[in-house]
């Protein structure tokens, strides 16, 4: 309605006018986020009780998830040891069990093929077992040829050496197949529940965090009534009147990711001795994986998202809600 | 500038608070609006703020008509209206120049501007030395006249007043009502709701009575002045 622009310098006005908004759109921005945060500033004890409240609905999940990978990444270390047993007929001769070796050898997916003869078999199990003058009763040797074969690196998991089982299993000659990856395959069920588990926790806690958040700035919104009645009578429009709180929100969200990251590292910190001499007893390398710089990144970006929205949820719900009306007079 | 055409508003139930009414207000022109409590006054001014909406008529403010403009789009209305109300509607967890700002940072003003621009409302209404101050420790008087600078910072062609002399003494009233006669001679509108018959009296304006949400006097401009508009 009021428009004191000359037109021959409208063009020049306009774009004058559109950077002004901009910058002035900007630097509400800067203060709007600034003000937001000092105000959880000003009431320290109670932002802590929300940052911890996030930090701990956020740092039970993903220290659950850091488990798992260190898990998933001991068992990966195990199957790649995984060799499969193929245990050849009696009635072959050792020449005949070297062609097979060979044969087993040629094939693509198998990396390493040792022959241990039947010979060399007794001789170890002489050793091994203690039972020197029993084996001397014996008139054969009752032991079979056997081969060792490692699978090609690509192939060491439970289905890639289980299909390599089957086809040495067929083969002319082979007797018996073994593979111990029972043991792996257990294992790897329950990694995979655990995941899922860590999931639906995850999920939970999340909406959890939200639930959390959109409460707080309810109560902030609920005492910055006045404020937005005022706001709203000047012409402040809904994503005004909304920005201090998606701000608080996402403050909230940025300090629960940050007592989150503290609160696994300290865990961390607490078990790590622990665990690696238990690893240690087993004879493993295995150890409890930290979070990595783009992963704590995530974990606070994920955070301040989530903190958002909560806070978008209490501000669609209760904000709009709060409408001026002549107070006085009538 | 504000136009009333045959405006009815029925609130939930059968209660009617306002019953066909009918008057237009020129540019630059300051009216009162009278009527005992619950005549309808304040639905008028809520009608002309979309604070809410006629139930039949039509409501045109500034050259739009207000029945079927989209909710998004009130605020930008607003930013046109000026409103001073009977209890200020203040914020006390601000200084007074904090408070003024308001209507310039709801409209994205650079940050430059706005120092400038609310001083000059302050100034506007005698209180530039207080723009440090929070407005608990200004009087009533200096309250509404805070509440004034507020409504007027953003050089709004509208100006509404809710009751603005409801507390206060008659000479400080006096000085409030000079200042809407100054804001109208800049050709600023001012629509005043207010049951202070004396003090409507005094200035001899347009006057446009509600009785039980009828326009019972008023409809038509004075003929012997006032309009200064035209």
């Amino acid at each position: 309605m009021a428009d004191d622009s000359v037109r021959s310098r409208g063009a020049n006005h306009t774009r004058r006018a559109t950077r002004d908004a901009a910058e002035s759109y900007l630097s509400h921005h800067r203060k709007v986020a600034r003000d937001s945060a000092q105000r959880l500033w000003r009431t320290p004890l109670a932002s802590l009780m929300t940052w911890m409240v996030m930090g701990v609905a956020l740092a039970l999940p993903v220290g659950l998830l850091l488990l798992l990978g260190s898990l998933q990444g001991l068992s990966a270390g195990w199957e790649s040891s995984a060799r499969i047993t193929a245990y050849l007929e009696q009635t072959l001769t050792v020449a005949q069990a070297r062609q097979l070796q060979l044969e087993v050898g040629a094939r693509g997916d198998t990396a390493e093929v040792d022959l241990i003869d039947r010979d060399r078999a007794l001789a170890e199990f002489r050793v091994s077992s203690g039972l020197n003058d029993a084996l001397d009763y014996l008139d054969d040797n009752p032991l079979p040829h056997t081969l060792l074969v490692t699978p090609v690196e690509l192939n060491r998991h439970a289905s890639g050496v289980e299909r390599l089982a089957a086809e040495l299993e067929a083969l002319a000659g082979v007797a018996r197949v073994q593979v111990d990856l029972g043991w792996l395959q257990r294992l790897n069920g329950m990694t995979e529940l655990l995941g899922r588990a860590t999931w639906v926790l995850a999920v939970l806690l999340g909406a959890a965090v939200v639930l959390v958040i959109g409460n707080t700035i309810r109560l902030a919104i609920e005492s910055r009534r006045d404020e937005i009645l005022v706001a709203k009578l000047v012409g402040g429009t809904d994503a005004f009147v909304r920005r201090p709180f998606l701000y608080t929100g996402l403050w909230f969200g940025l300090g629960g990711g940050v007592v989150a990251w503290l609160l696994l590292q300290l865990s961390l910190w607490w078990l790590n001795g622990p665990v690696e001499r238990l690893a240690g007893l087993y004879r493993s390398d295995f150890t409890l994986n930290g979070l990595p710089f783009d992963g704590a990144l995530a974990l606070l970006v994920g955070a301040m998202m989530l903190g958002w929205l909560g806070a978008w949820l209490a501000v669609k719900r209760h904000l709009d809600a709060i409408e001026p009306g002549v107070p006085a007079g009538s | 500038m504000i136009e009333f055409q045959q405006v009815s508003k029925r609130y939930d139930g059968d209660h009617l608070a306002l019953k066909q009414v009918n008057f237009s207000l020129d540019r630059g022109e300051l009216a009162f609006l009278t009527g005992h409590s619950g005549a309808g006054k304040s639905t008028l001014l809520k009608l002309i703020m979309l604070m809410e909406r006629p139930s039949a008529g039509q409501v045109v403010v500034g050259g739009q008509v207000l029945n079927t403009l989209p909710r998004r789009q009130i605020p930008y209305i607003r930013r046109h209206i000026g409103v001073v109300f009977q209890n200020h509607q203040l914020l006390f967890d601000r200084t007074v120049f904090d408070n003024v700002a308001m209507p310039l940072e709801v409209m994205g003003v650079p940050a430059r501007d706005i120092g400038r621009r609310v001083r000059a409302a302050l100034d506007k209404v005698g209180l530039l030395s207080k723009e440090k101050m929070n407005p608990v420790q200004l009087s009533g008087g200096e309250q509404q006249r805070v509440g004034i600078a507020r409504a007027v910072v953003n050089k709004p062609p509208l100006l509404l007043a809710d009751e603005p002399t409801g507390n206060l003494d008659p000479e400080l009233s006096a000085d409030i009502m000079q200042l809407f006669e100054q804001f109208s001679q800049v050709g600023v509108t001012v629509l005043i709701a207010s049951h202070d018959i004396a003090l409507i009296n005094d200035l001899g304006r347009r006057t446009l009575a509600l009785d039980h949400g009828r326009l019972v006097a008023g409809g038509q401009p004075l003929a012997q002045g006032g309009g200064h508009g035209r």
